[in-house]
């Protein structure tokens, strides 16, 4: 019953819509809620309002602030309830087409199984960060610059996954780039915050400016920006690279790919922790979406090369993205250097995908374009549970520097466990999430000999090497995180005096970690649900899971390889069990408390333990000095002297130093040349409109 | 009766690896003190020391968390689970399929991962150099370990221990330049992984030359039973790991009769009284280096294995 399918998609997207009119209307309401609240009690005026204000004691203030995230959190459950149901039932047609926006264009809206699986991935993520904000967002200082914001964000995101045609995608992708950037500035007094802003403001414009010129492309002549007409009219073939490249540029600007990354590190952090965890795991994800969308579904059939760039720009994403993770020392900021990493995994996954799909490989290009969805989905999971962690972590502390931080296991006895868990989920351990995917990344990988050509052979085994090693680097990175901020003694007086968060806040976090240990010991199950987004963009799909004996996965056949998370899960907690009832039984139970060992030398000042920057020393001496230029200095004074040794680290960031200062430079001098034509007689400017029309006459005389 | 038969093997399996584990540490100990002309301490020492260690009350560091507790027990289940996935003396035991190469690789990982997380929880600065110094190491050893996974798994087709020792014992093997970088790069990282000389001193009592011993520093009793009896596992599943790939013969497939799996046992014992012997004596012979020259004995390892699958890429007969 194609006609069923198709009406209940239809419903499907009329429902969404109408949610999405909710988000808006939320948004407005905010608005009021917070001039009314203002005009009742004005706020004082806070000079400097730091990031200690968040810390236990601050005054709260509510401002229908549960309310708004209450309403939030119910309608992401609806928009996801909507989308679960669309692509369960496999359901692909159903477009509407509103009369907004362009007059006689309209705006065409439609949810395949692709945009349902993105919807679903954007709404848990809204669903989660909505709960987390209930509690979360009481100890916001300005709830008005934060409020009004958020179902905007929301809104716009499911804007763009629903969008069918190009001005209406293109709406929506600048009212979620708005949006958020109006999230990052929430707390713009902060130092650092204002430039975060700028620079984001910057390569969203220009990451927009791309996929202008993208659609542009794909339009063509013809002129008609609807989806459907650019799909009936793939461009040609030396075009169609320009597209992917203005595509790459366009939606790697807002994911975070190297070198295009430069902006994310900067924002993630600076928004609240709710928003940094929708902006980390949910909105890389829809550009991510506006990729395969454009490359896999408008572009039509691909290039054998096209998977390349693809594969090396992610590759290069993970590893860097990795390695500057374990530089950093503030706790957001680390999560969102991880988040480039696990951009690049997700690419190389989409990269793989194209270069199978392109020599006609059709179920090798399933495995990982399915092994890219699953592990955008459980990055999606996970790395929101760890900015919810790491918001936690400040709302109980105030403080965001690792070298600040630690013991916080003994204060915050169940955000611990939850931060442990996302952390193992994000190093890719079984019997975890994330492990199940990058495992499929890696079986995808194994498959690809059959790829004929020199070059593709030549760069999948360094890409999967990169891979392996952006993998291990991940979990020195989050051993390095959870070991320095949770474990330890406190190393700052605040550390000690934490307090665990409220209930909500541990409830989403609760929630999440549940999830990712579903989908760690199930992955069948959601790789089964993934299947028709995979067949509608590949027209092949995975050999259905859920089938299977015990619940296992097989990729391809059971004598090539399979996993089974359950079996695994079982066994260790099994074995784990089993040692320990055998101790209990056999063994001595008596425990005493005893001052630390430490060989005899144990220091009672905190600063006596490993910092985050000597756990990263030994990686950086193996790797900074190639990536980061980083050379270290040990200054000793001479013997009899009784001054400090001092060690002094200098690193460079190549990217901003070779890419970022050469433009930021050239931007300046030809905005110093152009200066003078800023008072010029009106005469002078007669002339230049003048000269314009003229050209502008030329083009069509010229192109014709 | 089939599964039962099955899961019999399984558990035999299981507990051999268990029950072996310290005796083959107690004899590369043995043989290391005879090459060194010493008498050395009896066979059956490790299983006394831990039954001592298990007597005795556990000393916890004042601030030491519920998770210092927990992790022996993780890190534990963890290795035994990983060592009784790999095949010692048979082949297509009952579990087996369930997790591949890779994933066993993985479970190593995860054990690692919670034994770098006790040397921080103390807050201590020997516990966090052996941290620090071990992340290190893996953030080399795991990818050079998961490019030979690869090279022999484009070989066999498969990333499965059974279907990749079956594959070795095959006519269709020959002698190949990829299995021979294969073979050198495992050799390097298990030494790596086990924190054998030359990366690591599993005798040490030199703090500042520790990586693996710095990091249980601080456990005592029973907590550091399980811990010793999970890396003298970690050392037998790395052995049993190489033979099986690498000298598959004897391996007992899957429904072989009960003296067939009496003569897998016996082969299986013989190949790890040669590689512990093996170890011993490339032990003897060699001195502990710098931990910053790990890097590039690790390294070596990695480009290796890149080298045999890239080889492996160009061309299936390499």
């Amino acid at each position: 019953m194609p006609s069923a399918v198709g009406a209940l998609s239809a419903t499907a997207t009329v429902i969404t819509l109408w949610c999405v009119v909710g988000f808006l209307a939320m948004a407005f309401m905010a608005v009021a809620a917070c001039v009314l609240c203002r005009l009742r009690d004005p706020l004082p005026i806070v000079s400097s309002p730091d990031v200690s204000s968040l810390a236990n004691g601050a005054q709260p203030q509510h401002n229908g602030t549960p309310f708004i995230y209450g309403l939030c959190a119910f309608v992401s459950l609806l928009i996801l309830a909507a989308a679960l149901a669309s692509l369960l039932s496999g359901a692909g047609g159903g477009e509407v087409v509103l009369p907004l926006g362009l007059p006689f264009v309209g705006a065409h809206f439609r949810i395949d199984s692709l945009a349902a699986f993105f919807l679903i991935v954007v709404n848990l993520g809204g669903f989660g960060a909505s709960l987390y904000g209930i509690g979360y967002g009481r100890h916001e200082h300005e709830p008005a610059r934060v409020l009004p914001f958020f179902p905007a964000f929301l809104a716009g995101m499911n804007l763009v996954v629903m969008a069918h045609d190009a001005f209406t995608f293109l709406f929506a992708w600048e009212l979620m780039s708005l949006a958020s950037w109006a999230l990052v500035m929430a707390h713009h007094r902060q130092p650092g915050n204002a430039r975060a802003g700028f620079v984001y403001l910057v390569m969203a414009v220009l990451g927009t400016l791309m996929l202008f010129l993208t659609f542009g492309l794909l339009a063509g002549t013809v002129g008609d920006y609807s989806f459907s007409a650019i799909r009936a009219h793939p461009v040609s073939t030396p075009l169609a690279g320009a597209v992917l490249g203005l595509a790459l540029l366009g939606t790697g600007s807002k994911a975070g790919l190297v070198p295009l990354h430069v902006w994310l590190p900067l924002a993630h952090p600076a928004a609240p922790s709710h928003v940094s965890a929708l902006m980390s795991g949910v909105m890389t994800k829809v550009a991510i979406y506006a990729f395969i969308r454009l490359v896999f579904d408008l572009l039509g059939p691909p290039d054998w090369w096209w998977g390349m760039p693809v594969m090396a720009l992610g590759a290069a994403t993970a590893v860097l993205g990795i390695l500057y993770a374990m530089e950093e020392t503030d706790l957001k900021g680390i999560l969102a250097y991880s988040t480039i990493e696990n951009i690049g995994v997700i690419f190389v996954g989409l990269g793989l995908a194209l270069a199978f799909k392109a020599n006609a490989l059709p179920v090798a290009a399933a495995l990982a374009l399915t092994a890219g969805l699953f592990h955008i989905f459980n990055h999606a999971l996970f790395k929101s549970v760890l900015f919810f962690g790491a918001g936690a972590v400040l709302t109980a502390t105030g403080l965001r520097r690792l070298d600040l931080l630690g013991g916080l296991i003994h204060r915050l006895p169940v955000t611990a466990p939850l931060f442990l868990a996302a952390c193992l989920a994000i190093s890719a351990l079984p019997p975890l999430n994330g492990f199940a995917s990058e495992w499929l990344i890696f079986q995808s990988i194994l498959l690809s000999p059959q790829l004929p050509q020199w070059g593709m052979k030549l760069l999948v085994p360094t890409v999967g090497a990169l891979l392996a090693l952006a993998a291990a680097l991940a979990a020195a990175c989050f051993v390095r995180v959870f070991g320095i901020v949770f474990l330890g003694r406190p190393r700052s007086a605040v550390a000690s005096e934490a307090r665990e968060v409220d209930r909500w806040s541990l409830g989403a976090m609760t929630g999440g970690v549940g999830l990712c240990l579903l989908a760690g010991i199930l992955p069948g199950v959601f790789i089964d649900g993934m299947a028709p987004a995979v067949a509608a963009l590949i027209g092949a799909r995975m050999p259905p899971q859920t089938s299977l004996q015990w619940l296992s996965i097989v990729p391809v056949a059971e004598s090539r390889s399979s996993y089974n998370g359950l079996l695994v899960f079982l066994f260790s907690a099994l074995s784990a069990g089993l040692a320990a009832w055998a101790i209990r039984r056999f063994g001595s139970h008596v425990t005493r408390r005893a001052p630390v060992w430490d060989c005899g030398f144990p220091d009672p000042s905190p600063v006596t333990q490993y910092s985050a920057a000597s756990f990263a020393q030994p990686i950086r001496r193996v790797f900074g000095g190639l990536v980061f230029g980083a050379r270290e200095r040990v200054e000793m004074p001479a013997p009899g002297d009784l001054a400090a040794a001092k060690i002094s680290v200098t690193r460079h960031d190549f990217i901003w130093e070779g890419i970022y200062e050469p433009v930021t430079r050239m931007v300046l001098l030809a905005a110093s040349v152009f200066d003078r034509t800023q008072a010029l007689t009106i005469r002078h400017y007669l002339g230049f409109v003048f000269l314009a029309l003229i050209g502008l006459l030329m083009v069509p005389a010229l192109w014709s | 009766m089939v599964l039962i038969a099955d899961l019999a093997v399984q558990g035999t399996e299981m507990l051999l690896v268990l029950c072996l584990a310290p005796l083959l540490t107690g004899f590369v100990r043995k043989v290391k003190a005879h090459l060194l002309r010493r008498r050395g301490p009896s066979l059956i020492q490790p299983y006394r020391d831990l039954l001592r260690l298990l007597r005795k009350e556990v000393v916890l560091a004042d601030n030491a968390s519920w998770l210092f507790c927990a992790i022996p027990y993780l890190i534990f289940a963890a290795t035994w689970v990983a060592a009784s996935l790999v095949p010692t003396f048979a082949t297509g035991l009952l579990f087996s399929w369930s997790a591949d190469l890779i994933a066993i690789t993985a479970l190593l990982g995860s054990a690692r991962f919670f034994l770098a997380l006790a040397g921080l929880d103390a807050g201590t600065s020997f516990g966090g150099i052996g941290a620090s110094r071990e992340m290190m190491v893996a953030t080399l050893a795991e990818p050079a370990m998961l490019m030979i996974v690869f090279t022999l798994a484009l070989l066999a087709g498969s990333t499965q221990l059974s279907n990749l020792a079956g594959f070795m014992l095959s006519p269709q093997i020959g002698l190949r330049v990829s299995l021979g970088l294969a073979l050198v790069a495992l050799l390097m990282v298990a030494l790596a992984e086990n924190g054998r000389i030359p990366i690591d001193n599993p005798a040490t009592h030199l703090e500042l030359t520790m990586v693996h011993e710095a990091m249980v520093l601080e456990y005592s009793g029973r907590h550091l039973a399980l811990i010793e009896l999970a890396a003298s596992l970690k050392l037998l599943l790395t052995l049993s790991l190489i033979v099986c790939v690498f000298i598959p013969w004897g391996l007992s497939p899957a429904g072989s009769g009960v003296a067939e799996r009496f003569i897998g046992i016996a082969v299986y014992l013989l190949k790890l009284v040669l590689g512990g012997f093996l170890l011993a004596l490339f032990e003897t012979s060699i001195a502990k280096m710098r931990v910053f020259r790990v890097p590039q004995f690790l390294g070596a390892a990695l480009m290796l294995g890149l080298l045999g699958t890239l080889l492996l890429f160009v061309s299936r007969s390499l």
